[in-house]
């Protein structure tokens, strides 16, 4: 069991037979220097003098094997801060049609307005720069101060029509479900921009991750995430942010999905029992789930017994539903490579590899 | 044992022996409470009432069953007589377990949560368990403040009556924090299961996200607080702890129980250098620890999804079913159950695993 944390990591194994389109790859600021160009001056001073080094976290624990898979830490700088890196470990080898950037900056942590808009926007001007503008094979997730959605809305006006940006990302634990009409202001621009919802896991809001509270192992909080992915699926149909914008795309990138099918029953049953309660919610919850969001196969909660996982992609109902992703640097404990593509039909695990992504995001 | 009240010739052939494992009674007023409270509480619930973290109504149509208010007049729930023809005598229920849903453990005052729940078991006793001999009852604690709770737990010592303790869905830590230790191994040392009941806020919001806005998100929650429970019970090590815990699920459903479990293998395969405390798959714990009511039953669009789900758990065998009675949302057990699900195992869930979980 625990040789799966010796094994090499998938993606050094050689060519694969066909590209794939990566929904899932990690853009790290190296360190809060290198946002200094792109910083106003207030902010840079504030860092020089004092104890303040830019937004915290913890979610991603610096050395922990979820963090950086081995071989990934470059000469300077934190696993997922160099592009040379990605190239040779991710983008070549993997024939990489496209691979999507996501940065895990806790501009939610920042509950000073001015610095989570500086800090947002100064990393988005850093994406641009340092990362979409040198491959064009990349594409990114715009962050924003998803704690004050007039504002985040104002960061995607600035620069959501940048066509390197297809998604903006939302971390998964939030002050306030997504679904909220507080939130309005944020779903309305992402439509307008015709971008993607990236719902990522992780988040750093200050309220705890479960509804007793705070665990006290990483390993808890990294499990659990997949109940929060759960309550923001609830918020988002239960409050009509699909019937209110009807062309509205969500990914939930690091949410685990073999959970999905049980939700969508729960889910469906409430609906029928309880839909007075939200009349604008027209359709069962499975269909607004199966026509709005998508899923990045990584993690891959999957069961032992290969014949009950296809059960579980039988019950998802939809073939276009996962998207595949490496996750790189980040290390999980299962490989699609060996656990998830080779099990499934030829055509279900190209759809996986590229052609739901190239739809979905409009590659 | 009990004797079981003699059952028509009708109901033997129609209907198989149930034990339903989530009956909710209710005091008609809080008045009845006041014989079994001390001068000083019955005064304090009487001037400022049960207090609690607060901040969470939702409005919704539904309560209870509109069939369920008692020919008395008493709430439904409240009538003893009444409870017993309406759910035990109609069902051929042989033991139903009474889980009120109190306030007890949520008070902000440690004493007077003590208190009531005192207060509580002893009503339970003096207006229930002796006067219907096919119930069996939760022993209410006020769990967050678990010397008290134990002390509560000690004072039912040798009332079979008792087969678990109630937590809420939701406590003011993970479960499986060293907080609630010693409730757990006084559970074990005494023979009681640990029962945690949907709902019930100790403060945090239901989501890991804040509040939601509507009661159909509350009502698809404690799904997701339960889970948040077993994993701290898992990862915390309380069951290598406590070998011998039994931890019973209510009203939170089961369908994710599987996705949980191949969740928490895998991340224990990726963690476990933080987890060294523990010597077994995460799901060998739940398996061999966890059972699972059956109210609200998983309705798959499919009937053959829902023999997967069994599969996907390892068996039936830690299912006991529950009827929810009296409230809006209940499962009736000629509906629950789908059709096509093997006698034999219908039997489990009706009957044989609550028999064996809780000893009857």
């Amino acid at each position: 069991m625990r040789q799966v944390l010796e094994r090499d990591a998938p993606i050094e194994r050689g060519r694969q037979p066909q590209p794939v389109i990566d929904c899932d790859v990690h853009a790290e600021v190296p360190r809060v220097e290198a946002l200094f160009p792109y910083l106003p001056p207030y902010w840079v001073e504030h860092i020089q003098q004092s104890v303040f080094k830019g937004p915290t976290d913890t979610y991603y624990p610096r050395h922990a094997p979820v963090t950086a898979r081995p071989g990934s830490v470059p000469e300077k700088g934190p696993a997922g801060s160099s592009l040379e890196l990605l190239r040779q470990q991710v983008l070549d080898p993997l024939q990489v049609e496209h691979a999507i950037l996501v940065c895990t900056y806790a501009i939610d942590s920042l509950h000073n307005p001015d610095a989570a808009v500086a800090f947002a926007s100064a990393v988005n001007d850093w994406l641009i720069a340092e990362w979409l503008e040198k491959d064009s094979r990349l594409r990114a997730s715009l962050v924003v101060p998803s704690q004050i959605p007039q504002l985040a809305a104002r960061e995607i006006d600035r620069v959501g029509d940048h066509p390197g940006f297809v998604q903006v990302l939302l971390p998964v634990r939030s002050q306030h479900p997504y679904g909220s009409r507080l939130f309005h202001p944020l779903w309305e621009a992402i439509a307008r921009h015709d971008l993607v919802a990236g719902i990522h896991f992780g988040g750093a809001p200050g309220n705890p991750p479960f509804p007793s509270g705070w665990p006290s192992y990483y390993a808890e909080e990294y499990a659990g995430m997949a109940q929060v992915f759960q309550s923001q699926l609830c918020s988002i149909v239960s409050e009509g942010v699909f019937d209110l914008w009807p062309e509205l795309r969500v990914t939930l990138i690091e949410s685990g999905w073999t959970w999905l099918p049980a939700f969508m029953w729960r889910f469906d049953k409430e609906w029928r029992n309880l839909r007075r309660l939200v009349p604008w919610v027209k359709r069962p919850p499975s269909e607004y789930i199966r026509e709005h969001v998508r899923f990045t196969i990584l993690p891959l909660d999957a069961p032992p017994d290969r014949q009950q996982l296809l059960e579980v992609i039988a019950q998802l109902g939809s073939e276009d539903l996962l998207l595949y992703a490496t996750d790189y640097p980040h290390l999980h404990a299962a490989d699609p490579e060996q656990d998830l593509l080779p099990v499934l039909p030829a055509h279900l695990a190209r759809k996986i590899r590229a052609e739901n992504a190239r739809a979905w995001y409009r590659l | 044992m009990v004797q079981t009240q003699p059952r028509t010739a009708t109901q033997e052939r129609t209907r198989p022996a149930i034990i339903d494992c989530d009956v909710h009674n209710e005091w008609n007023s809080q008045e009845e409470l006041y014989p079994y409270l001390s001068q000083r509480w019955r005064e304090h619930l009487q001037t400022f009432g049960m207090r609690g973290p607060s901040g969470a109504t939702y409005p919704r149509f539904q309560n209870r069953r509109t069939d369920s208010t008692p020919p008395s007049g008493r709430k439904p729930g409240s009538d003893v007589a009444f409870l017993a023809q309406q759910l035990l005598d109609e069902w051929n229920i042989v033991y139903g377990i009474l889980n009120p849903l109190t306030g007890v453990g949520r008070q902000l005052i440690p004493e007077f949560d003590a208190a009531l729940a005192t207060a509580v078991n002893d009503w339970m006793v003096a207006e229930w368990l002796d006067k219907e001999p096919r119930l069996r009852a939760s022993i209410i604690i006020p769990f967050e403040y678990p010397d008290l709770a134990v002390a509560e737990i000690k004072r039912r010592v040798g009332d079979t009556r008792f087969v678990q303790v109630q937590f809420s869905g939701r406590p003011a830590e993970p479960m499986g924090r060293r907080k609630y230790w010693p409730i757990y191994e006084a559970c074990v040392e005494y023979g009681l299961a640990v029962m945690s009941h949907a709902f019930g806020s100790g403060g945090h919001p239901i989501t890991g996200c804040g509040w939601p806005s509507f009661y159909i998100e509350d009502h698809v929650g404690p799904a997701q607080s339960m889970q948040a429970n077993l994993i701290s019970l898992v990862f915390e090590g309380v069951f290598e702890r406590f070998p011998e815990l039994r931890v019973v699920s209510v009203e939170n459903g089961f369908g994710w129980a599987p996705s949980l479990m191949w969740r928490l293998d895998t991340t224990y395969k990726l963690l476990y250098r933080e987890l060294p405390h523990l010597k077994r798959l995460p799901s060998e714990y739940i398996r061999e620890h966890v059972w699972f009511s059956t109210q609200p039953i998983e309705e798959p669009h499919r009937p053959e999804y829902f023999l997967q789900l069994l599969r996907h758990m390892g068996g039936a065998d830690r299912l006991v079913f529950a009827t929810d009675y009296p409230h809006w949302d209940w499962d009736s057990p000629d509906g629950a159950l789908p059709a096509r699900l093997p006698d034999e195992v219908k039997q489990q869930i009706f009957f044989d695993n609550a028999k064996a979980l809780y000893r009857l």
